[in-house]
This record gives structure tokens, sequence and C-alpha cells, in this order.
């Protein structure tokens, strides 16, 4: 068994593309979706049309610029100049304060400020919308209520539980986590037996007396090994860098995802015994799972708002239950009786792909 | 002189409605090199593959160093050495490494290994590069050390499933030259190939086609039985008359 490790060790320390794939490819995601395929939105130029210029307004506009979220672009004096102003297309957000602000809202309590956005690309506009509305209410809120003033206007409040900045790093890590955890294990594990199929070393295995079980777990320890050092790496790059909160029990983030990792790589054993060469192996896992996990596994896209058929599917990926007990550890911080379930729903598929993996595994030596 | 190493009775072998092995039964004597010819899908791999113990046989009796298939494969498997011809050597490990590493996978100990390492390494006068990776080594010593690495644990009976595809004339003379010392020494050499004039260095030669032993005898009773002057032609001739 020793002998089994080392060998595997050897030769993933000396294929300098299974290194790129093994520690590369985990950061460059992270990085990519931390920093560059962010919902967030920066430095949007926004134009303001202020028909008041009175206190209130101008420190609503000052709030607003002081968030990151807005860079002023330009001041407009009248209605007419706000087509063309979009017409540039580099203005985003045009806010328009009507006449009178400040007096109209001390004395008919309510006062009107008008959002023009660019639509044209819808995320970013309600977005911007959002946050907008939010930091007006917030002033509203600070400024005015607690000064022991009348509520001026009753505002529906929105508050963003967990994410209260509605960070979608939040959302991201624990996706790239299960897409990392998945792809790599399952991916690495099935090339690497594929590759002695191909090499024909596999056939001389199985010719020596060595147990069929001791190949398969000779192959993937060094893989669960090398997985659960990157998990670490992506956890601490997502807490020291992205500022990702850890509020529940590490221990218990490192045991789910060590189960997650075995299911993962007795995926990869059955992609394994399915496929003759290294690529096909590859693409299985490519297309069979990094996609159905990126798009069903609520990791991208919510998955509520899926039609049913897609919704029922999502079940299936495992994926969206680990992303679930992720989300709950890191953000909700909350104990393990909330989500045993999904535990459970893990571990029935790590037996069931071991076991499947097991017999295919032995089925293919008769063939 | 004439102990029976590799006895097969009626060995049948199904795949579904195909049969590709249809009752063989041949012997082979412990130290003697013998041939098993045949095309391509006449059934020499599936029968191969019973004896290493790889495929489970349909039906019939087969006992390899003595043990029965059936009982116990994995006793087989200890007293057997395997090469194909794709080599199964780790590229990405040294010479010395894939010796230590099938030396383990037979469970020797770290001393037997070394010892059996130095040995094949001396006698293929390769000392010098054991540290060398597996992949910068030229193809005819590649294929001389997968054969030492299959006798590492020094087997009763090697197995080798087309050894030379892909080899140039010279490199198989050298490489047979090795089986030559290793059947001296005792070592039973079963062999698949596709070359006839190899076929011409076996002791005895057994001919497969479309699942059955069509001949069995040495290169010289066979060439006479069927009044040709090489074994390709008997092989043809053999061929033509299943047509």
């Amino acid at each position: 068994m020793w002998s089994f490790i080392k060998k595997e060790f050897l030769y993933i320390f000396r294929d300098y593309r299974t290194m790129i794939i093994l520690f590369g490819m985990p950061l460059a995601q992270i990085i990519l979706f931390g920093f560059a395929i962010t919902n967030d939105i920066n430095n949007a130029h926004i134009a303001v049309l202020d028909n008041s210029k009175d206190v209130v307004t101008r420190e609503i506009t000052r709030k607003l610029l002081s968030s990151h979220y807005f860079i002023l672009d330009r001041n407009l004096k009248s209605n007419k100049d706000i087509k063309s102003a979009f017409k540039k297309g580099e203005i985003k957000q045009t806010i328009v304060f009507e006449q009178n602000f400040a007096k109209k809202l001390t004395s008919d309590k309510k006062a009107n400020m008008q959002l023009i956005l660019d639509a044209s690309n819808p995320n970013t506009a309600s977005i911007l919308n959002a946050y907008t509305a939010g930091i007006v209410d917030t002033y509203i809120f600070q400024n005015l209520l607690q000064k022991g003033k009348i509520p001026m206007q009753i505002n529906v409040q929105s508050k963003m539980l967990y994410n209260q900045e509605l960070k979608s790093v939040y959302l991201f890590v624990p996706g790239i986590i299960t897409v990392v955890l998945m792809l790599v294990s399952a991916m690495m594990t099935s090339i690497t037996i594929v590759r002695e199929k191909e090499l024909g070393t596999m056939e001389a295995l199985l010719v020596s007396p060595v147990k069929s079980s001791t190949i398969i777990i000779g192959k993937v320890v060094p893989y669960v090994v090398l997985s659960f050092i990157n998990l670490i790496i992506i956890l601490f790059l997502s807490v020291f860098i992205f500022g990702m909160p850890i509020r529940g029990s590490v221990l218990l983030l490192l045991a789910e995802s060590l189960l997650f990792l075995i299911m993962s790589l007795s995926l990869g054993i059955f992609i394994s015994t399915a496929s003759k060469t290294q690529q096909q192996a590859m693409l299985l896992s490519m297309f069979g799972l990094m996609l159905p996990t990126i798009l069903l596994s609520g990791f991208i896209f919510p998955i509520a708002n899926m039609p049913v058929a897609l919704q029922i599917l999502s079940d299936f990926m495992p994926g969206k239950w680990f992303i679930i007990i992720i989300k709950n550890i890191m953000l909700k911080g909350i104990g393990f009786s909330y989500f045993w379930k999904e535990t459970v729903i893990i571990l029935a598929m790590t037996v069931l792909f071991a076991g499947l993996s097991m017999k295919r595994f032995n089925i293919r030596l008769s063939e | 002189m004439h102990e029976k190493i590799i006895e097969v009775h009626n060995l049948i072998k199904k795949f579904g409605d195909f049969e590709a092995n249809k009752n063989l039964s041949f012997d082979v004597y412990r130290g003697e090199i013998f041939g098993f010819l045949g095309a391509n899908g006449a059934g020499k791999t599936t029968a191969i593959k019973i004896l290493c113990g790889l495929l489970k046989p349909t039906s019939g009796e087969v006992r390899v160093a003595g043990i029965d298939i059936n009982k116990n494969p994995e006793e087989v498997k200890k007293r057997i050495g395997y090469m194909s011809q794709m080599f199964s050597l780790y590229n990405d490990l040294t010479v010395k490494e894939n010796f230590r590493f099938y030396g383990g996978v037979y469970g020797l100990s770290k001393k037997e290994i070394k010892e059996r390492t130095q040995f094949f390494l001396g006698k293929l006068k390769m000392q010098d590069y054991e540290n060398m990776l597996l992949k910068n080594i030229p193809l005819g010593w590649k294929q001389k050390l997968a054969f030492s690495v299959a006798s590492i644990h020094k087997p009763e009976i090697i197995f080798l499933d087309e050894p030379t595809g892909g080899v140039d004339p010279i490199t198989r003379r050298q490489f047979w030259e090795m089986i030559y010392e290793a059947s001296a020494a005792g070592t039973t050499i079963f062999v698949t190939t596709h070359y006839m004039d190899e076929a011409e260095y076996c002791e005895r030669v057994s001919i497969m086609s479309e699942g059955e032993i069509k001949a069995l005898d040495s290169p010289h009773n066979l060439k006479t039985e069927f009044g040709a002057n090489n074994m390709n032609e008997v092989f043809l001739k053999i061929a033509r008359n299943v047509e």
C-alpha cells in the first residue's frame, strides 16, 4: 500500500501539468471569481441634476459619492441634458432631485427623487438602483429619524441577512470550494486511473497479487491529501483576501469537506471505469461534472428561479447540498443539527458512487 | 523433464452468445518456450487473460503452476510474471523506482528488491542509468527492463503478450536472447506474437483460429506436417483451411 502511495506522489510531483491543474486551477478560479467576475459594481459614473441644491440633497449626494459605488461624472443643469448625458454611454445613472426637496420633506413629509438608469445592462441597472435606494434609506433612517423627527416616509426596508453588503464573494466562495474540490478530485483521479490503463500498467497491477481495493486506495489517498491542502489554501485566501467569515466550526467545515472530497473521488473512479482515454475522462468530468455543478448547484443561478424540471435535476447535484452546508457553516455559523439532512444525502451519494465504481471496476476486469 | 506447468482441459469462455474460446485443451511443460500464435480475434488474448487470472472461464479446468485457477487465482498470481506489449512501466519514474515499485507490489523485502535490481541492472549493463526517468530511455532498453521487472519476483512462468510489437529486428533478436537465458534458468515462457520468424524460436507452438487450437507441435514438426518451408507458410495454410 505504501509503495503505491509513494509512487503516486512521485508521479504527481514529476508531472508539472498535474501540479498546474492541482494547484494552479483553484488559485486561478478563486482570483477570477473573486475579483473579475464579480456582481459588485464599483465606481459607476453617475450624473446629478439637483433642482433644489439644499442641505438634504447635498448630503444625500455626498453620501452616495462617499460609498465606493459611484463616481460623480458631472452635474447637470436641466432636464434637457439628461438624454445627451446617457448617449455617451459612460453614465450609468442620473439622479434627479425635485425642486424644494428639503422644504417638501419637512412640510409634506415627502419628497421625490428620480433615478434614471441605463438599462442596456439590466443587471447593472437593478444593482445600482438597489444601491442608491439603500443609501437613501440609510440616510433617512440615520439622519432624520434618529434626530427624533417624525418619520418622513414609510419605507419598505429590505434587510439582507448574512450578507449585509450583498458581497458576491460570499456567494462565490462556497461555490468555488465546491467546484474546485469536485473537479480536482474527480478529474484527477479519473485521469490518473485511465492513464494507467493507457500505459498498460493497470493490467500489470491486475495480474499481480495485489487486491484491486489496494490499487484504488493507493491511487486515491494522495489526491485526498492534496485536495485537502487545496481546500485549506482556498479557505485561507477567502478569509484573508476576501474577508469571508467562518462563523461556524472550522473543524466541522473540514470534516464536511472531507466527506465531499471522498464523494468526488469515488465519482472520479466511476468516470475512469467508463472511459478509455485520458481525454475522454477529462471531457466526461468537465461536461458531466463541472458544468452541471456550476449551473445547477445554485452556485451562480438561484435554484428557486429554475423551471421545476431543472430544480428536480439540481437535487441530484452533490454540489448543491455541499454549498448549502458550507454556507450554513461559514455565513450563518449554525451547527450540525441544521444540515444533517444534507450531510446524509452526500454520505448516501458517497456510498452509492463508491459501491458502483468498485463494482464496475471489478466487472471491467472480467471483460 | 516433462513436468506439466500449465494444464488446460476443455476450456470454454463465452461472452454472451459469442464463444471466444471453444473447448481448448493443451499442456505447457516446465522450462519450455511455448509460442501461442493466432490472428487478431482468434481468442489468444482471452486465453492468456484466463491463464493470468484476469478472467474467469465459463467452464473447463485450468491449472497453472499446479494450482487450480478457479479455486485460488491469488496464489497463481504470485507465481507468474506478465509483460504486455505496452511494457507496463511508469514513464515518470526512474529505472530504479520502477523496480522498487513492482518489487513492493509483489511483496518483496527492501533487501530483496535491492539485490534483484542490482542483478538485472548488472546483467543489462545499465547501472549508470538507474536514476534516469524511464521516458528518456530508448524503446529497446525499455523492453528489456520490462522483462526484468516482470521477473523481479522469480516467477515460475512469464507470460509475454506480444512483447516485441513495434521494435526493430536487431532489438527483437536481443530480446529473444534474454528469453532464452530465462528459459535456460528454468523459467517457463508463454509468448504470443504476430511475427512468424519469432515462432521459429519457440520450442513448441500452438496456432489458434476462431477460438480453437488448429495445430500444436514443434516448429520443425509443423513444417513437415504442412509441407511448408517456414512458419509463415504453415500459418497461411491453416488460415486457408478455415476459410
